[in-house]
């Protein structure tokens, strides 16, 4: 796949235990056809990128709680910094529970209500298109997207999901094929059926399911190529 | 003259246990197999964690503080967890 000159460059930042992050640079190399490159988690610049992910993984080996110490890698600094920028970053699964833990993201990520380790596909609807990473999508598109979590279900407050939903802050929902939502199509137990947050600015999204583990129908599956495209708009939108 | 406190070690116990509210499907598992042993008097699980830390410190009151310092920046997460700190001198 030949990349536009004005490709973004994305990084995807490798930390102990991760082990979504593989699969995270070849979706965007080979299926996205974007410049990326691993991003160690001792690194300290992060000037070169365009956008950031956080992959799915167990890092640290979920000591404490999930993402609790991957919080105090070197690289959460920088990182903090270009979310500051607002730069856009994206944490799937593991990710997704190291920005909750980091305080960048709204809320935490608890054992799943069967207190089992999910790992099927499912479908989540889209409510916003309004984040950096939804920006190419539209509120009730449905994707179908694989899972594989221990501690996927979404929590918090009563009072934090009304504040998320007024401000647009919760960008999907677990759903069934034909986009609606129920309990039954919520098999982690998130609050509100949620799959997917962004921080109040847009900029940072954290999501369950694994986009980059849907990219080519040779794998079951290409919907995530519609999430992670979005980084192509983004080049356009430079250039 | 003040006297500066003799430092002593510290063994600094945190209890942390999930917030009302927050659904705990370990402590219902747990009820469950409670429940299958006849203990029919059973009411109500929660399953939280235990951490033990151990601290020099001046006082109680300075371990007991470190303690909760400690749970606020990483031992629990506030989002979904409560804790109690205590201290025991030891040694």
């Amino acid at each position: 796949m030949t990349m536009p000159a004005n490709s973004p460059r994305v990084g995807v930042i490798s930390f102990p235990g991760s082990n979504g992050d593989h699969d995270a640079l070849n979706a965007l190399q080979m299926d996205v056809g974007l410049h990326t490159r691993m991003i160690d988690y001792r690194e300290t610049d992060l000037s070169e990128f365009d956008a950031i992910i956080l992959p799915g993984g167990f890092s640290y080996g979920d000591a404490l709680r999930c993402g609790a110490i991957a919080r105090f890698s070197p690289v959460m600094e920088p990182l903090r910094a270009f979310v500051d920028a607002g730069k856009p970053v994206l944490g799937i699964c593991n990710g997704f529970q190291i920005l909750c833990e980091a305080h960048l993201l709204p809320g935490a990520l608890l054992r799943n209500a069967t207190l089992r380790f999910h790992c099927h596909w499912t479908h989540i609807r889209i409510e916003t298109s309004g984040t950096a990473w939804t920006a190419n999508l539209s509120a009730g598109d449905v994707l179908r997207l694989p899972v594989a979590h221990g501690e996927g279900a979404y929590f918090a407050s009563d009072e934090l999901v009304e504040q998320l939903e007024v401000n647009g802050q919760i960008v999907a929902r677990y759903c069934d094929a034909a986009g609606n939502v129920s309990e039954d199509a919520n098999a982690n137990g998130s609050v509100a059926s949620i799959a997917a947050v962004a921080n109040d600015r847009g900029n940072v999204v954290g999501l369950m399911p694994h986009p980059e583990r849907a990219t080519n129908d040779l794998i079951g599956g290409a919907d995530g190529l519609r999430l992670l495209r979005g980084l192509l708009s983004m080049a356009e939108a430079r250039a | 003259m003040t006297e500066t406190p003799a430092m002593q070690r510290w063994i600094i116990e945190a209890e942390i246990m999930p917030k009302q509210g927050v659904n705990d499907p370990q402590g219902e598992a747990v009820l469950s197999g409670l429940r299958s042993l006849a203990f029919d008097g059973t009411r109500r699980v929660r399953v939280g964690k235990l951490i033990r830390v151990e601290v020099t410190a001046g006082s109680e009151g300075e371990a007991l503080a470190e303690g909760t310092r400690m749970c606020e920046r990483l031992l629990a997460n506030p989002v979904i967890e409560e804790f109690v700190v205590s201290a025991a001198a030891i040694g």
